[in-house]
């Protein structure tokens, strides 16, 4: 009785929790027992020099490493409320990434029109009534602060979009299935800043919705917009906190260095 | 000791070297002119010798006896036949095989060996391929000496050219493209289908192009299966009156095609038959370039919204 309620708990707090994760490109060993948690409707930011394992451990999350060969998961991510291990070889990868959706980089809308765009992942998942479709897409921009510059130009290309545009429409793509996680790599590196600007205001509005996790290679915007703060170095996840904690009084010297800018 | 930022001395220097950009500016010139006044030259002849000959009755006459009525109707209908089992079986065949490499097939010693095997076929001088349609196709499946057989042939030499196409313009897509789709929880076959195939079918369709605009002009795998050199006749049509309207008889009837009329009408010691090779060469060199012509066009027009 005590055990389940405490379960319970937990599973209100935490969206996902990350159990001694490694992973390897063939014999590299990239990610070092990892062990993190993500808050439900909250916003965790991981941040580190380059290369130090943030995208790696990102594409974790939905699974994008199966893609390629050689690839190998070891440790456990736990989905909450259903408790299931979304690394386990058993689960097939499509589930996870139909639950978990991901923004890239730079954007990567398809050469398709601003609705199909939106609509793909619901296309994908059999939905074929357009009254549905034409909802959920108007939901999905709305909620990504798109649908008042593109309602007159659905059917336009997705690459007449601004850079900033097609960024959001990315976004909206990644919520028309509402996923249960928001993962974004490094989404405002290809933009300017008053796009950058626009995505982070965005990011902020979404966590009502969707738990979120976003890699920054920029220490302020994770400042600006993180609840969380996960600082990596080589693979390591070297300390991980309230945002605040981690950017004023970090508890690791390695941290600390890299925060205020004498390393990295 | 002389200051290397003496402005003369600089002025001088590159002076001499950008005499070098004049001198290979010139060469590349020249190396350029030879390949294009050649075939100009080659054309230019043809078009003196075949143009006269030109008129409605060469495309609707049979090849005959007395050069000034011979034409080329048996020919161009056969090659226009024979290059449509050829792209009916090298299209799929070929995309199939190069959507399999490019997605699907593991990355192990036994691809790696297939698509070496693939990549060199396409050197494999033609003739082996007509060797091999002859004792597959015409002999060992019983197609004969058919217009089936010779499309089959000629759609094994250009099998690779199709494939070579295929995977190139699949890889051409970006990365995050391909992500992008899998990231929405697309299946292997749906980022296939809905993404890989669409984006890349400019590339596909000018390797298909490209290979049949190889294809019309080969000569030898189709002799080597024993195409006539004089026909006088057409395949059975295709379109029949009565049920069910449509025939494939045509296949397995015997043909010529345009280059092996042109070979027929050039090894005559007449003189009046080698201007008809000149005008059969001038029919199959502007083929040949409207295929080509076409290619670039597509590719042109489906490029136009695919920005990368």
């Amino acid at each position: 009785m005590q055990d389940n309620s405490e379960k319970k708990n937990v599973s209100r707090q935490f969206k996902s929790e990350v159990k001694n994760l490694n992973f390897f490109y063939g014999g590299f060993n990239a990610l070092k027992n990892i062990d993190m948690v993500l808050h439900d409707k909250k916003i965790t930011a991981l941040i580190g020099p380059s290369g130090c394992g943030k995208s790696t451990f990102l594409r974790c999350f939905n699974r994008m490493h199966d893609l390629y060969p050689g690839n190998r998961y070891d440790g456990e991510i736990i989905l909450y409320p259903d408790d299931v291990n979304i690394l386990a070889s058993n689960v097939d990868p499509i589930e996870v990434r139909m639950r978990i959706s991901m923004v890239f980089q730079k954007p990567n809308p398809f050469p398709k029109s601003i609705y199909e765009n939106v609509a793909y992942g619901l296309r994908v998942r059999g939905i074929k009534q357009r009254a549905i479709l034409d909802e959920r897409v108007e939901v999905a921009l709305r909620n990504s602060a798109l649908w008042d510059e593109v309602k007159d130009r659905l059917h336009h290309l997705a690459f007449n979009l601004s850079g900033g545009q097609q960024q959001r429409l990315c976004i909206a793509r990644a919520l028309a299935t509402d996923p249960e996680i928001l993962l974004f790599d490094e989404p405002t590196s290809a933009l300017d800043p008053i796009a950058t600007a626009s995505i982070e205001e965005l990011i902020t509005d979404l966590k009502s919705k969707v738990t979120i996790l976003i890699v920054t290679h920029n220490m302020q915007q994770a400042a600006r917009v993180s609840d969380y703060t996960a600082y990596m170095y080589l693979g390591e996840l070297i300390e991980f906190n309230v945002t605040d904690t981690i950017f004023i009084k970090p508890k690791n010297k390695q941290t600390e260095d890299y925060i205020t800018g004498r390393f990295g | 000791m002389k200051s290397v930022n003496n402005l003369e001395e600089i002025r001088r220097i590159i002076s001499l070297h950008k005499r070098w950009d004049l001198l290979f500016m010139i060469i590349g010139i020249f190396a350029l002119m030879i390949a294009v006044l050649t075939f100009m030259a080659l054309f230019a002849h043809m078009l003196i010798d075949g143009m006269p000959r030109l008129s409605w009755d060469f495309f609707t006459s049979f090849p005959s006896r007395r050069p000034e009525s011979a034409g080329i109707f048996s020919a161009w209908v056969g090659t226009t036949l024979v290059m449509l089992v050829t792209a009916f079986a090298a299209v799929p065949l070929g995309i199939g095989s190069g959507v399999y490499l490019e997605e699907y097939a593991p990355r192990n010693l036994l691809t790696e060996i297939i698509e070496i095997n693939v990549t060199n076929l396409a050197g494999v001088p033609s003739i082996i391929y007509g060797l091999l349609a002859l004792g597959l196709f015409v002999y060992q499946f019983g197609f004969g000496q058919s217009i089936l057989a010779a499309g089959l042939a000629l759609a094994l030499l250009i099998l690779p050219v199709v494939i070579v196409a295929t995977r190139e313009a699949i890889r051409s897509i970006p990365v995050t493209i391909r992500e992008g789709a899998y990231a929405l929880g697309a299946t292997k076959w749906q980022t296939v289908s809905d993404h890989l195939l669409p984006y890349s079918s400019a590339g596909i369709l000018t390797g298909i192009i490209i290979g049949l605009a190889r294809a019309i002009g080969e000569t030898a795998p189709i002799i080597t299966i024993g195409a006539l050199t004089f026909i006088a006749f057409l395949p059975p049509s295709p379109i029949k009156n009565e049920f069910p309207y449509v025939s494939i008889e045509w296949l397995t009837a015997p043909f010529t095609v345009m280059p092996i009329q042109m070979f027929n009408w050039v090894s005559r010691p007449e003189e009046a038959f080698q201007l008809n090779a000149a005008a059969a060469g001038l029919v199959l060199v502007v083929m040949t370039l409207a295929m080509n012509g076409l290619a670039i066009y597509l590719r042109y027009r489906m490029r136009k919204n695919i920005k990368w």
